[in-house]
């Protein structure tokens, strides 16, 4: 039942458009709903990275503790958007920490598993990889922009 | 649903090179290097309305003019206000000014943004930085008469939080009236609970219809290039999405020749452009 | 000859010896006459008085980078083509006052400029000047906003042109479309004539103004082979320009191009030394200035010339956004051959060559456009 819901969750979300039905179902089969409160760590650099995420509703702060300065947000990610990419690339560890800003809605996908199955099957090593790309490319590309700091002035 | 922005004329001496004086009433410290001043004719200066997204040249005795867009309520007529950043010395030197002092002004310059036409839309605004203050008179035309347009959407990006602009005002707007304002800055802060990250990452999953929306936008032109990629993404046809560009200007009447870009003089076929003219030569290096 | 005698399109034929009435008949009207006169080398415009002050009997030989006086065998006043200046100096001051402003107990006050009263007698204004001034009549008194010095001397002005008998050695009226023959604007148009030890002008009437002023001179009604005569020297002048340009798509041309190597090129040449805007008699540009006195009491605004190719003509707060010379190179052609179609309904350029002699390294601006034309697949050419 919960796996039905889940699935059709999944086929809406922009990102699994066009996968093939089977796939649609072993994905949908790794997945289940997360929730997280304010403040709540959702994972920590460093730890083994064997999740990724589907944020449904909220804000997650993507960030770093430095020393001396605390926790700083490299970037948020909201509705809509995936958070997470370490669990596709040895060592699979996470590089960052990620914290619910507000009270956060997720769906969260069995990496481990979804790993094994690309590992057998190439073909949806390829599709998935191919999404994850994208998802990449946006946020370096975004993170370009931040680095370029457009806004200060640069006399 | 074509639109051109219209060149609206300015300045009512007969010589447009000469500025009528204005008196600074109000003054406020935005951030730590924007301002905003309330200004009103003094006695014998005749003045004309302005309209969202056109500009002012404000004088400095002694030290230079610089064209600053207007950023407050056109039903405050004949007020004027604008918001300033500190880049060089005429804008030091403003910063410096105080209430009671005077100004020179000359304009209204240039095209403006389009409003009332667009009835019926969903506006999508992004501003980015100082970018936000151009685009201010067109939120207050659209609160206005907020029931003629659908969703007006708001997408803000800055530097940090304390750069953020008309802070209490945007909370204001977004809770009394039905408007979604998304803020985002490029560097957060440990007491800063919002969105971190460009201002470009809002627009993709905003919920808004392509086919019947006016994109505004207003800010770094780096920015403004990114923003186009995503809203082309979205499918926002270049004919609907505006922006405001920038350049040099010393006249604003189209005689110095300085604010060129491309062929447009951009103080009387801009600053506001609607996106399908300047393509051919937007994002050219060196246009 | 009455001064009811002459209409517009009327001609006569005005002696050399009766030269200097044209002098005495403007300045009696109050005309401040200026023209062509020998200064330093070359022939500048200036005051002048009497036909004595005209260069006579000097020619110039022009090429690029390269402008020297020569003497003619002969005694003709207008025997050369054009020179550094241009008339826009007269009309469109290089350097003008805007306003004053000074402090006082509520602020500051401005003093506008009183109105200006100039009035100008062009003598010797040839065919390639004459569409220039219309040009830049477009750029100040055509849009929504009119320079009123501009607009008043303009008004004010009287224009003797002249058919031109010599091409010069970089000039290209021809295929610009713009000359050798003078034909609007003026109020009146000679073509200078001198055969078997005679010395005369053929005079056409352009205006009202120009007739009144021809019937004050001594004249007579031209022959048939004197209008001929005319016609011919000005159709030898076309055969023997120094230069040509293909205009056609140019406009086009240049839109596509953007990113063509030839910018590269010509930026490595380029001294971005701002000569041929300063001699074009088309380009406008200017840039204003404040001033104050030592006590900082009293202000001026100032507008003088300026160039596109300065570094701080594009400066916005941190940068210029052409910085560097290919790019403002490439800013000043464009502008002058495609963009002021798209601005002003016509080209920026007249074919007078005076950016091709003034360069000091000789940049020619119809070679550029045919190297570009020559690469450029679009219009035929090889990549």
């Amino acid at each position: 039942m919960e796996t039905h819901s889940l699935e059709s969750v999944i086929r809406q979300h922009v990102f699994f458009d066009g996968l093939e039905d089977r796939y649609v179902r072993f994905v949908a089969s790794c997945a289940k709903n997360a929730s997280f409160q304010a403040n709540e760590q959702i994972f920590r650099e460093g730890e083994p990275a064997d999740n990724f995420y589907f944020i449904r509703e909220g804000l997650v702060s993507v960030e770093l503790t430095i020393p001396q300065r605390g926790p700083k947000t490299v970037q948020t990610v909201r509705e809509g958007d995936v958070l997470g990419w370490s669990w596709l690339t040895p060592p699979f560890l996470w590089h960052f920490d990620a914290r619910a800003l507000q009270r956060t809605r997720a769906l969260v996908f069995d990496g481990t598993c979804l790993r094994a199955k690309c590992e057998e099957d190439h073909d949806l090593g390829y599709e998935i990889l191919k999404r994850f790309t994208s998802v990449v490319t946006e946020r370096l590309d975004a993170t370009r922009l931040q680095l370029l700091d457009l806004y200060g002035t640069h006399a | 649903m074509a639109h051109m922005p219209e060149r609206a004329v300015g300045t009512e001496a007969s010589d447009p090179m000469v500025p009528l004086l204005y008196r600074i009433e109000g003054k406020k410290r935005e951030t730590h290097d924007t301002f905003t001043l309330d200004l009103r004719p003094k006695n014998g200066s005749r003045s004309v309305l302005f309209e969202p997204g056109q500009f002012n040249m404000l004088y400095v005795f002694g030290v230079g003019e610089v064209p600053i867009s207007i950023s407050g309520n056109a039903a405050a007529f004949p007020a004027l206000q604008h918001t300033t950043r500190v880049v060089g010395a005429v804008t030091k030197a403003m910063s410096l000014l105080e209430p009671g002092d005077t100004v020179g002004v000359r304009g209204p310059f240039g095209s403006h943004w389009p409003v009332a036409e667009m009835t019926g839309c969903d506006f999508v605004i992004i501003a980015g930085g100082i970018g936000l203050a151009p685009l201010r008179p067109v939120l207050y035309s659209l609160i206005r008469e907020r029931a003629k347009y659908r969703r007006i959407i708001l997408l803000y990006g800055t530097r940090r939080p304390e750069d953020i602009l008309y802070r209490r005002e945007l909370e204001k707007w977004r809770s009394k009236f039905d408007l979604e304002i998304q803020v985002t800055v490029d560097q957060g802060s440990s007491r800063w609970k919002g969105n971190v990250g460009v201002v470009t990452t809002l627009i993709g999953r905003c919920a808004f219809e392509p086919a019947h929306s006016v994109a505004l936008l207003c800010g770094p032109e780096v920015m403004m290039r990114f923003a186009l990629m995503e809203l082309q993404k979205r499918g926002v046809p270049p004919e609907q999405t505006f922006l405001s560009m920038e350049r040099n200007m010393k006249c604003a009447i189209g005689f110095c020749g300085h604010c060129q870009f491309g062929p447009m003089f951009i103080c009387k076929d801009g600053p506001v452009f609607r996106f399908d003219r300047i393509a051919p030569v937007f994002g050219k290096a060196e246009i | 000859m009455s001064k009811d005698c002459f209409q517009i399109g009327d001609c006569a034929v005005v002696e050399r010896e009766h030269f200097d009435s044209l002098f005495e008949a403007l300045k009696a009207r109050g005309y401040e006459v200026v023209g062509p006169t020998v200064r330093e080398g070359a022939i500048a415009y200036d005051r002048v008085s009497c036909a004595t002050d005209l260069p006579c009997g000097w020619t110039d030989e022009q090429e690029g980078g390269k402008y020297r006086l020569k003497r003619r065998p002969d005694e003709a006043l207008f025997g050369y083509a054009v020179g550094p200046h241009s008339w826009k100096k007269f009309y469109f001051p290089s350097v003008q006052r805007l306003y004053k402003a000074e402090l006082n107990a509520d602020g500051f006050r401005i003093t506008p400029e009183p109105e200006d009263t100039k009035k100008y007698a062009f003598i010797g204004v040839r065919a390639c000047e004459l569409r220039a001034i219309s040009i830049q009549d477009k750029v100040f008194t055509g849009g929504p906003y009119v320079d009123p010095v501009y607009k008043s001397r303009r008004s004010h002005l009287f224009i003797v042109a002249v058919n031109c008998a010599v091409a010069g050695g970089t000039c290209f009226c021809a295929s610009m479309g713009t000359g050798p023959k003078a034909s609007a604007g003026y109020d009146l148009a000679l073509t200078e004539i001198i055969d078997n030890g005679r010395h005369g002008f053929l005079v056409e009437v352009g205006s009202k103004g120009g007739a009144e002023i021809l019937g004050e001179i001594p004249s007579r009604p031209a022959a048939g082979e004197e209008k001929l005569a005319a016609d011919r020297i000005v159709e030898e002048t076309s055969r023997h320009m120094g230069r040509s340009m293909d205009a056609s798509d140019l406009k086009e041309l240049l839109y596509r191009n953007y990113e063509h190597p030839r910018w590269d090129d010509v930026a490595n040449r380029c001294l971005t030394c701002a000569n041929c805007t300063m001699v074009c008699p088309t380009c406008f540009c200017t840039t204003v200035e404040d001033v104050t006195d030592l006590t900082g009491e009293h202000a001026e605004r100032w507008r003088s010339w300026d160039s596109c190719f300065t570094m701080d003509f594009s400066y916005i707060h941190g940068g210029s956004i052409r910085a560097t010379a290919k790019s403002r190179y490439r800013q000043w052609m464009t502008h002058k051959l495609a963009t002021w179609i798209d601005q002003f309904g016509e080209s920026g350029c007249v074919g007078c060559g005076r950016c091709i002699t003034w360069c000091p390294v000789g940049i020619d601006i119809t070679e550029e456009v045919r190297a570009i034309r020559a690469s450029d697949p679009a219009a035929g050419g090889t990549p």
